[in-house]
């Protein structure tokens, strides 16, 4: 994900040129296919937030409801995204720098859940915590709830996010061997100092990088976590969920307006991951 | 290499610490329910298995997921490949903002562009309204399906063939010119088959997320069960309706079709890996 070529200068040779009508016939038909394929949904989803002015459209987005859903929201993501940068650079650390039997299954494994569709990721924590499920009864005994509430939620979602630090990690920390690591303890440093000092600012933008795109996904999931939520409104309904159910009941207005916030909350990541993969190439280099 | 790496173990601290938090997450996070999943399927024998996989509404679930996965994919690969060259070949302005725009399906919540989808193609929308004119049903159809999975799966393919053009050698090109070939013959002989790998496994990923994709789906498909109901929303059905032996057995054969896939996946990007890596 971290290539777009982004070389703005380019020397092409005579060789490798078309004539100048097919260049621009072909870059028509490329800008065509993106708009159609990709613009107008996002232009679709401002518009129809704004259809009726601007003064439904805040109504919309200061409901309790979509507060609500909007708290719930940030608190997954406040929990998601810390967990992931643990584990990830963990995860990166172990895998990079040391050899072991089991490695690279342990890097498919770290994978996997990219490749396990959404609803699949909920319906196994309902088999696990669910009424009916492993821990159902002792749970309930308990008075404790997953299923159906935000520890459910926040676990779903830590499935689904679960490969992204560590997947921008691991190249990167491959790629510059531990040459200043093994230098920085031989200096006297301890394990602890060189990680700080050496290790972290040494990935720092990939580490962001990372973040930003677990961020965007802890934020906006959908299939998995409206498999575990319940919908309780005003209890287990993320912002998605939200969009959701308000459109299911015909607020199109309403719905749109929770889904532009998403909307500009994809935007902006997209800002930054263009500005993070910069920073990474030059860092690479 | 090997016994430099054995000798690094030992002076790089933190060994025991970072494999213990990994596989503690990966199991505690990963694992156990995956497997919850798979022992809960075992539970039901073979048979009551394999009956809850063909039931007549199943089979009817994979057939539209398998079909409208696979076109959504082929799609995905014509206008990825096209949209790729372009942003790699050509300069022309806003480049640098449709190359930014490409990932935006990864970006977008899928909630978000199923409703967005469905308002520009149902019948009053942008498109739909045109395409309902000349007699196509755009909106929950098959073919809404298709066109909410191509939008999900775009991204996997031009970011795949992407960096394989950008690095591609210039005297690859020169040299089937100074040979005699057309243009059209060194795209066809020499170009095409360098991005072909690159190609496949933008393919395969967008065909694999295709299969399991829900969120953008569930809304313009119009969820009409042996018509336009595919394979996440009859799982959700089920559960919903408390047939988790149902649920559980789709989960499970769902399970196994994506880690097929991340098996061809990882094994396709060694191989086209060791192909640039040769050149």
């Amino acid at each position: 994900m971290a290539n777009s070529g982004h070389s703005s200068r380019l020397e092409l040779r005579p060789a490798q040129r078309e004539p100048w009508w097919l260049r621009w016939l072909l870059i028509l038909a490329a800008v065509a296919a993106l708009t159609l394929l990709v613009l107008l949904p996002l232009i679709t989803v401002f518009a129809e937030a704004l259809r009726r002015g601007w003064e439904v459209y805040l109504a919309a987005l200061v409901q309790p409801d979509a507060l609500s859903a909007l708290r719930l929201t940030l608190l997954v993501a406040a929990i998601t995204v810390p967990v992931n940068v643990v584990v990830g650079m963990a995860a990166a650390w172990c895998v990079t720098r040391f050899t072991f039997p089991g490695k690279s299954l342990l890097i498919t494994l770290i994978d996997l859940p990219f490749a396990v569709s959404p609803v699949v990721a909920g319906l196994v924590y309902v088999l696990i915590f669910g009424a009916r499920g492993w821990f159902g009864p002792w749970l309930m005994e308990h008075d404790l709830r997953v299923i159906f509430a935000p520890a459910g939620i926040i676990l779903a979602t830590i499935f689904i996010t679960f490969p992204f630090v560590a997947r921008e990690l691991i190249p990167i920390m491959q790629q510059q061997g531990s040459d200043a690591e093994l230098a920085a303890l031989t200096l006297g440093a301890s394990g602890w100092r060189m990680f700080w000092k050496v290790t972290l600012p040494n990935v720092k933008w990939g580490l962001f990088y990372g973040v930003v795109l677990c961020n965007a996904r802890a934020m906006g999931e959908f299939g998995a976590v409206s498999v575990v939520s319940g919908h309780l409104r005003g209890l287990t309904n993320t912002l998605p969920l939200q969009v959701e159910i308000l459109y299911n009941e015909y607020q199109f207005a309403a719905s749109f307006a929770v889904a532009s916030l998403l909307a500009l909350l994809a935007l902006v990541t997209l800002v930054a991951k263009s500005i993070l993969e910069a920073r990474v190439d030059s860092q690479d280099s | 290499m090997g016994k430099a790496q054995r000798l690094q173990r030992r002076i790089l601290p933190g060994f025991g610490l970072s494999l213990g938090v990994t596989l503690f997450a990966l199991s505690a996070i990963v694992l156990l329910p995956l497997s919850a999943a798979v022992l809960k399927s075992a539970g039901l024998g073979w048979e009551g298995f394999w009956h809850a996989v063909t039931t007549p509404r199943s089979l009817a679930a994979f057939r539209v997921s398998l079909t409208t996965a696979f076109w959504a994919a082929v799609i995905d690969v014509v206008a990825g490949l096209l949209i790729a060259w372009v942003l790699v070949r050509y300069r022309f302005p806003g480049r640098r903002f449709f190359d930014a725009i490409v990932d935006l399906p990864f970006a977008l919540p899928t909630a978000v562009a199923g409703i967005a989808l469905t308002a520009l193609y149902s019948k009053n929308g942008w498109l739909g309204h045109t395409l309902y004119g000349w007699g196509i049903q755009s909106a929950f159809s098959p073919l809404g399906i298709t066109i909410a999975l191509t939008f999900v799966g775009l991204p996997f393919v031009v970011r795949s063939v992407q960096p394989v053009l950008a690095e591609m050698e210039p005297e690859l090109e020169e040299a089937a010119a100074t040979l005699g070939a057309s243009r059209l013959q060194t795209v066809v002989h020499v170009i095409f088959p360098e991005v072909t790998p690159a190609l496949i496994t933008g393919f395969t990923m967008a065909f694999a997320r295709a299969l399991g994709e829900y969120g953008s789906v569930v809304f313009i498909s119009g969820n009409m069960p042996m018509k336009t109901e595919i394979l996440p929303l009859l799982i959700i059905t089920q559960l919903e309706q408390f047939q988790y032996a149902q649920a559980t057995a789709l989960g499970t054969a769902m399970l196994g079709i994506s880690f097929v896939f991340l098996l061809i996946i990882n094994q396709l990007q060694r191989w086209h890996l060791a192909r640039r890596g040769a050149l």
